[in-house]
């Protein structure tokens, strides 16, 4: 029999060590099923490593996929930082590539220093709004905030669906269920020439730095960390437990919402139904590998980009399925919540008691 | 009597010598760095009652559950006798080994399902799943006879939760005799007890020895200790320190013995009262349950006194202390703080308005755990002087943490060490400090002491007189008649959410404060109206 007891405080060192092995060891384990499928695992892993980091294409395609996975992981990683469980940043990144869109494909036809500001603004606008709603809910009426977000976004998914269908679909598309493109003007510059690299990145950086800076240093940060840890220390000392909750949702959703914007502002230049390929909830992902840390999630962001786009070669080298690659996500996830267990407890063997009863 | 001839005997260990039922040796435990128990020995008869006497973190708890099989022991062996009367040993780690083994045990916080009835719990666990009838009659008549033995009678066919606490504790040990338990143990069981209660549960405890259960007890107060054991070990820092017959030990010793070094108690100097700094007329607080209700309350707290609340859990202090706090509105009345009404109540406010208050519960509502040391002290005062245009001012809350370290003793690490490494007392002295810095004119402590150690009860104690030797008025709301006797000048009750008048400490004693909580004033309700009357009018204006 093996039985939990709990250790002492985890050193720094290990809380940085933890997420590091964690990775590498979902990154081991994802031999069993390269192993099922028959591929010989020395040229998948190697197809791997050079589709991730390769070439300079391939280090842009990873920065490229890293840069909404940062946004929607720093949506993530300050929610949860206040039990916030804001489960919805995949509808408000398409809440806020459909408002981008909105003012961006021809309503404003103003210069870029001014569009664009005023695009990847919407975006934000639209995603804080979408998440309001649900953290109002949860503050005045404690509806839970993880069923409301959860479901709201098939409901945005619908209504992008319907809006590019219907009321936005662009004429020129050829009957191809997408909208009108946006004006030069609102588009993103490229970061690196023949790349899809794009401006969104040093967004997403700032993003990062500004969060771990306002986490850390001010008075909004540490109500939201006391908030997150003990609502009920929080109120009793004063601080708005509501309101920040509130705030922390907007906040959350403008990210979301911000990620959203810079797809369509920066890679696709138009909104259509497959703008995602689950960046909303990877972002979970990548916040709970980060240990819900700003400057982390960057560091996670790019781990799970890399393993995205990595496993994009390796199926094409060694023929397996490009799943493997929410495979190996999934994993690292998996391993870090182990390990964060492993952390705080250690196993220990109980000797079977003499005695039998 | 048969009872007391028993007892007398089993105090006198030489004179009747009792088979033994349980017995620990060189009981060994490790929590990291912690040597929670160390090279423990024990040893339970049938027919006596064993005090184990120590404050917390002394491992009193820790060697409980090794005996009761939720840890293992790093070494050491339990030997409990069998049917037979031979020694046999306990397997480590396993609870159902210890219940089959005859050891039962009540623990601090109960294991009732609240919707099931007192007979449902009883037998919960003790029938095959896989028989279709239960042999209700028969688990009853067996009940009525254990409680007729006991001597201890309590509704069975009623939800758990609607039984008092101390019912529900009766629930508990009937649900341990209902095993055949031959060993009860039972952890701080009068924590939640009337004085009445508690009474009680010593004499059933007494009848249940004189059957021929080995029976002991976990306390850290000194009273009971006194009034309820045969035998008392005291354990301090995991090592047993001392053993001794109850009727020979000497309290001050015996305190000295488990704190390790001799405590002087607090002494309260008279001094006049000064203005009016809380007033509450007629004030009443809504709430779903006796806990959270107050029912038209009036109180008068002037500066340089303290106003003891007394009562037993659960009757209507934590409505009184959230309104005081500012986290509960009144539904009708008014409160004046230093002569001027209160209008609007939140947390802020009273902060604002400079009341010292120190919450009930220190973990959940009293420190943020995962927080820092400097952080938890500046939590209240964050918004005003810790930040510079919405930006921490680190240095400040650093600052401020070193000198309330250095000023009340906190032993912790650092400034910046999480809270939750603290233990009880450090962790209440850092809400103390944050309480008193500023001096404030009125301080509301809710149970400041519980569970915390000597030591630590008598530094919070000299700080609270300190306190009103400066002026500042004290509303001190406590569950521990001790306390509330040692600081306070006037004491009201509270029972069943009515708040009695508050009368001088000198005039009343601890038979009359009993029954006062028990709420039997409460039910000549005329009588007690004009008692408060008279109460009034006495006072000095």
């Amino acid at each position: 029999m093996i039985r939990l007891e709990p250790r002492g405080t985890p050193s720094r060192s290990l809380a940085l060590a933890v997420p590091a092995c964690a990775a590498l060891a979902a990154l081991g384990l994802a031999a069993v099923p390269l192993m099922l499928a028959g591929a010989p695992l020395g040229r998948a892993y190697a197809a791997m490593a050079e589709g991730a980091l390769g070439s300079r294409f391939a280090l842009s395609e990873v920065l490229t996929r890293a840069t909404p996975l940062i946004l929607t992981g720093l949506s993530a990683a300050i929610a949860f930082r206040a039990r916030l469980f804001n489960i919805g940043a995949e509808g408000q990144l398409y809440g806020g590539a459909l408002a981008a869109i909105a003012v961006g494909a021809g309503a404003f036809d103003w210069p870029a220093p001014l569009l664009l500001p005023l695009v990847l603004f919407a975006g934000a606008l639209a995603g804080a709004a979408m998440m309001i709603g649900p953290a109002l809910a949860r503050v005045t009426i404690g509806a839970d905030e993880v069923v409301t977000t959860l479901l709201l976004n098939f409901v945005v998914l619908l209504l992008v669906q319907m809006m590019i269908e219907g009321p936005m679909k662009d004429p020129m598309s050829m009957g191809w269920p997408q909208s009108e493109p946006l004006l030069e003007a609102a588009t993103l510059p490229r970061l690196m020439e023949k790349t899809r690299l794009h401006a969104g990145l040093l967004i997403a950086l700032a993003a990062a730095v500004l969060l771990h800076g306002l986490m850390a240093r001010t008075v909004a940060g540490f109500a939201i960390r006391a908030v997150g840890e003990s609502p009920p220390a929080a109120r009793f000392a004063g601080l708005p437990v509501g309101g920040t909750l509130v705030a922390v949702g907007a906040l959350s959703g403008a990210l979301a919402g911000l990620a959203g914007a810079g797809e369509v502002a920066g890679v696709k230049g138009f909104l259509a139904a497959d703008l995602s390929p689950g960046y909303g909830y990877a972002g979970i992902v990548v916040a709970m590998l980060a240990g819900l840390s700003p400057l982390g999630t960057v560091a996670a962001a790019l781990f799970v980009a890399a393993v995205f786009v990595g496993a994009d070669s390796m199926s094409r080298a060694v023929n397996v399925s490009s799943y493997i690659a929410n495979l190996i996500v999934a994993l690292s996830l998996i391993a870090v919540l182990v390990a964060g267990l492993l952390t705080r407890y250690r196993l220990r063997r109980v000797g079977r008691p003499a005695a039998g009863a | 009597m048969a009872g007391t001839a028993a007892i007398d005997g089993a105090v006198d260990g030489t004179r009747a010598p009792r088979p033994v039922a349980l017995e620990l040796r060189g009981i060994t435990k490790r929590f990291g760095p912690l040597l929670a128990n160390d090279g423990i020995d024990l040893t339970l008869h049938r027919g006596e009652i064993l005090a184990i006497l120590g404050e917390n973190g002394a491992g009193k708890t820790t060697l409980m559950n090794i005996l009761f099989g939720h840890y293992t022991a790093d070494a050491g062996t339990v030997r409990v006798a069998d049917a037979a009367g031979r020694l046999v040993p306990l397997p480590a780690g396993r609870p159902r080994a210890a219940l089959a083994a005859g050891i039962g045990m009540v623990h601090q916080h109960f294991t009732l399902a609240e919707a099931l009835t007192g007979l449902d719990n009883i037998t919960l666990g003790t029938e095959p799943l896989w028989r279709l009838r239960r042999r209700i009659a028969e688990a009853r008549d067996r009940l009525a006879a254990l409680m007729a033995r006991a001597g201890l009678t309590v509704d069975l066919a009623v939800p758990v939760g609607t039984l008092t606490v101390g019912e529900r504790q009766r629930v508990e040990i009937l649900k341990a005799l209902y095993r055949d338990a031959q060993v009860l143990i039972l952890d701080e069981p009068t924590a939640v007890l009337t004085p009445a209660e508690s009474e009680g549960l010593f004499s059933v405890l007494r009848a249940l020895a004189a059957q021929g259960l080995a029976i002991a007890f976990i306390s850290h107060k000194l009273g009971e200790v006194a009034a309820g054991s045969d035998r008392v070990a005291v354990l301090r820092a995991g090592r047993k320190v001392a053993e001794r017959a109850t009727a020979g030990a000497d309290r001050a010793d015996l305190a000295a013995l488990m704190v390790g070094r001799a405590v002087a108690p607090v002494r309260r100097t008279a001094r006049p009262p000064g203005p009016e700094v809380l007033a509450l007329e007629g004030v009443a607080v809504a709430g779903p349950d006796l806990r959270s209700r107050l029912d038209r309350a009036d109180l008068v707290v002037r500066a340089g006194e303290i106003v003891g609340v007394a009562g037993v859990a659960g009757n209507g202090q934590a409505a009184l202390a959230r309104l005081l706090f500012g986290l509960a509105r009144p539904r009708a009345g008014t409160v004046r703080l230093q002569g001027r009404v209160v209008t609007r109540f939140d947390p802020t406010e009273a902060i604002r308005a400079g009341i010292g208050r120190i919450p009930e519960d220190r973990h959940r509502e009293g420190a943020v755990g995962a927080m820092s040391v400097a952080e938890n002290v500046a939590i209240e005062e964050i918004r005003g002087p810790f930040q510079r245009l919405g930006f921490l001012r680190r240095r400040a809350m650093a600052a401020r943490a070193r000198g309330a370290i250095e000023a009340y003793g906190i032993r912790c690490p650092g400034p910046d060490a999480p809270i939750r490494l603290l233990s009880g007392g450090n962790m209440q002295k850092v809400i103390i400090a944050r309480a008193l810095d500023g001096a404030p004119a009125l301080i509301v402590a809710a149970q400041p002491t519980r569970g915390l150690d000597v030591g630590a009860v008598a530094e919070i104690h000299r700080r609270l007189l300190e306190a009103r030797g400066r002026g500042a008025g004290i509303v001190l709301i406590s569950e521990d008649l001790d306390e509330v006797f040692a600081l306070s000048d006037r004491i009201a009750v509270m029972a069943r959410a009515r708040l009695s008048a508050a009368l001088p400490a000198e005039t009343l004693d601890r038979t009359r404060l009993g029954l006062m909580m028990a709420g039997q004033a409460a039910e000549h309700g005329e009588a007690q109206e004009r008692g408060q009357d008279h109460a009034r009018a006495r006072q000095p204006a």
